[in-house]
């Protein structure tokens, strides 16, 4: 069975829980920016959480499924419609073969997912289904969905008053979509490089998400930061925040000439030539996924025990949700 | 290469939040400390450690990404500092890998095009970036500079950026290497396989795409084939590997033209021949070790 699509939206396309395993060759781990509101979505429909769902940013895609399917919609709150009738978000949903899915405006956050039963079917890439565009592989054809597509969708295989799993997530349990975050980092990697001041600047200012925000990285506008003068390494370049080229974490920050940090997220470069200063820790990611251009950010620091405290602490949310198929 | 850079005895080490450590080999690039970084690699990978997802040996330092739920930051850290031991302490310092020749049309329309549409801002608005490239190096045309650029070898540092895009470093001494600024602001369009220039390092673009180094000419066949149609790409769909020797060839449009439409036919085969690098020679006389290798390829 298949979506077939009539308007792709902005900028659709197939994710999962990413392509680790080969940074080391530049292709990034890609997967859900908003892993979380993914894997709800997985639970909703009665998948396991490694299918692939459609992650819709801003605009969303108008589609009709050729066959019944169990289909949700979770992610940054939007107006789902079935056949121009409104629905509920983060709740399983039946869509009848011929219906059709479409979208109104984003109240908030960025990026929504689109989960059906049996998951988005596209061939597995170095294995995964998620979409590096720069690549040009992975996902539906290595790209972004475009009008006429026809996505093959997996085989519905429990009718929808079956699905075992909770038909929505409770209120509490679904994550926020609020223009002020704070996100904690790790200081690290080259923070020695900042002025004292550089990096408490770093640590206490006020930054705004820029619109200049995709899946490659995140960029931040806020106070200048400065950089102690040096004689600078063989190979580095000659500003000061220039390192010789080298492996970039994932959430990790650079401060090119030291204005507007940029965060990398999951389809990040895999190196370059910015020193970075901290980086977000693993638990914060799907924050930065969810802010909306203008979005006032808070980087505050951590340790690296508060860091593996919060990720277990995710670890248990994330158990949470597949406790009915335990 | 007596002017090169030292490489500090013990690296420095230091976190990338939660799941990755970061291993600073030397602050300055260096063929030695480039060597350390994929000799650690390498061993690392050997030692397969559970929780290790990621090994990604870069210029002059390495990047370890981990899962902290199998394998804890510390137990890390001192598996890694062990390996980082052995390989100071390693007595011969050899590399088994392969020469590549790679044929590139040097001052081509296509970068030259792109270079003009990004010229306003360009530390030399006039000219195209071989003309700046030339004149940063106190060379005296485009051509000589064209001539330095193939006429030695080059060792792959690290692959990465996007896809498959190798960083390429002269095997030659520090005072003779090119050295070219970036460009001021980075271009949002770079043909793919456009051959580059930022700082001491080439680079082969994979894809299309942003860029900032300065763009010197183009590759003629692929170096990222996602499909794996030709040859060269049958085990992994990303030609090069860290140690990779690189040998540039100039040709000119007629053969690149050839050299696409045997790609076109599926038919194509970069001309490769395996070496064995050793870095002890290499510094010791980079000159004379240019040739030795140069000459592994004559004959395939």
């Amino acid at each position: 069975m298949a979506f077939n699509i009539l308007e792709p939206g902005l900028a659709t396309t197939v994710q999962d829980r990413g392509r680790p395993g080969y940074y080391n060759v530049g292709i990034p781990q890609g997967g859900a920016m908003d892993q979380l509101s993914a894997e709800m979505a997985n639970s909703l429909v009665g998948n396991t959480g490694t299918e692939a769902v459609l992650e819709c940013t801003y605009i969303g895609p108008k589609l009709v499924s050729d066959e019944d399917a169990v289909v949700a919609v979770t992610g940054a709150p939007v107006e789902v419609k079935i056949n121009d009738v409104v629905q509920e978000q983060w709740a399983r949903l039946q869509l009848r073969a011929g219906d059709q899915l479409s979208f109104g405006m984003l109240s908030g956050g960025t990026r929504y997912y689109i989960a059906v039963q049996g998951g988005i079917d596209v061939p597995s890439v170095l294995g995964s289904r998620s979409t590096y565009t720069l690549g040009a592989m992975g996902g539906f054809n290595g790209r972004a969905l475009q009008a006429g597509d026809t996505v093959p969708v997996g085989a519905q295989h429990t009718p929808y008053d079956d699905v075992p799993s909770p038909a929505r997530v409770d209120e509490a349990e679904r994550p926020a979509f609020d223009r002020e975050v704070t996100v904690r980092v790790l200081p690290g990697l080259y923070d020695h490089r900042l002025t004292e001041d550089g990096l408490s600047t770093l640590l206490s200012a006020e930054w705004t998400l820029t619109p200049v925000a995709d899946r490659m990285g995140l960029r931040y506008a806020g106070p200048e930061l400065s950089w102690k003068p040096r004689q600078q390494p063989f190979g580095a370049g000659s500003d000061p925040s220039n390192i010789v080229d080298a492996g970039y974490a994932v959430g990790s920050i650079q401060v090119p000439g030291g204005k507007e940090p940029i965060i990398l997220h999951r389809d990040a470069v895999s190196g370059g030539g910015y020193a970075m200063v901290a980086t977000v820790i693993s638990a914060d990611m799907d924050l930065l996924a969810r802010s909306a251009p203008g979005t006032t950010t808070a980087f505050r620091s951590v340790s690296m025990d508060e860091a593996l405290q919060a990720r277990r602490e995710m670890n248990e949310r994330r158990a949470r949700i597949w406790e009915w198929a335990r | 290469m007596t002017s090169a850079p030292a490489v500090p005895q013990t690296a420095r080490y230091t976190w990338g939040g939660d799941e990755f450590l970061f291993v600073e080999i030397a602050e300055d690039m260096s063929l030695a400390a480039n060597f350390k970084a994929n000799a650690m690699a390498t061993l690392l990978g050997e030692e397969d450690i559970a929780g290790v997802t990621d090994i990604c040996p870069a210029n002059a330092s390495l990047l370890i990404r981990f899962d902290p739920d199998v394998v804890p930051p510390s137990e890390l850290e001192s598996a890694v500092r062990a390996l980082e031991d052995q390989v100071v302490h390693a007595s011969s310092r050899v590399l088994e890998t392969r020469v590549i020749e790679v044929p590139v049309w040097y001052d081509d329309p296509y970068t030259n095009e792109t270079g003009a549409r990004f010229r306003k801002g360009h530390q030399r608005p006039e000219g195209n970036d071989l003309d700046f490239a030339a004149e940063e190096n106190n060379l005296e045309s485009a051509a000589e500079f064209i001539r330095r650029h193939h006429e030695s070898a080059w060792l792959v540092s690290m692959v990465g950026f996007v896809a498959g895009l190798p960083f390429m470093f002269q095997i030659v001494p520090q005072e003779e290497q090119l050295e070219v600024p970036k460009y001021l602001s980075p271009r949002t369009d770079t043909p793919a396989l456009t051959v580059g220039h930022g700082g001491c390092f080439a680079c082969i673009y994979s894809v299309r795409g942003a860029g900032g180094y300065q763009m010197f000419g183009i590759a003629a066949a692929p170096i990222f084939d996602p499909a794996q149609r030709l040859e060269d790409f049958r085990d992994f769909m990303i030609f090069f590997r860290p140690g990779d020797i690189v040998k540039f060839r100039p040709v000119e449009e007629a053969e690149y033209l050839d050299i696409q439409a045997q790609v076109e036919a599926g038919a194509y085969r970069y001309r490769q021949a395996p070496v064995t690098f050793d870095l002890e020679r290499a510094l010791d006389n980079p000159a004379q070790y240019n040739k030795d290798i140069m000459e592994q390829l004559n004959g395939v």
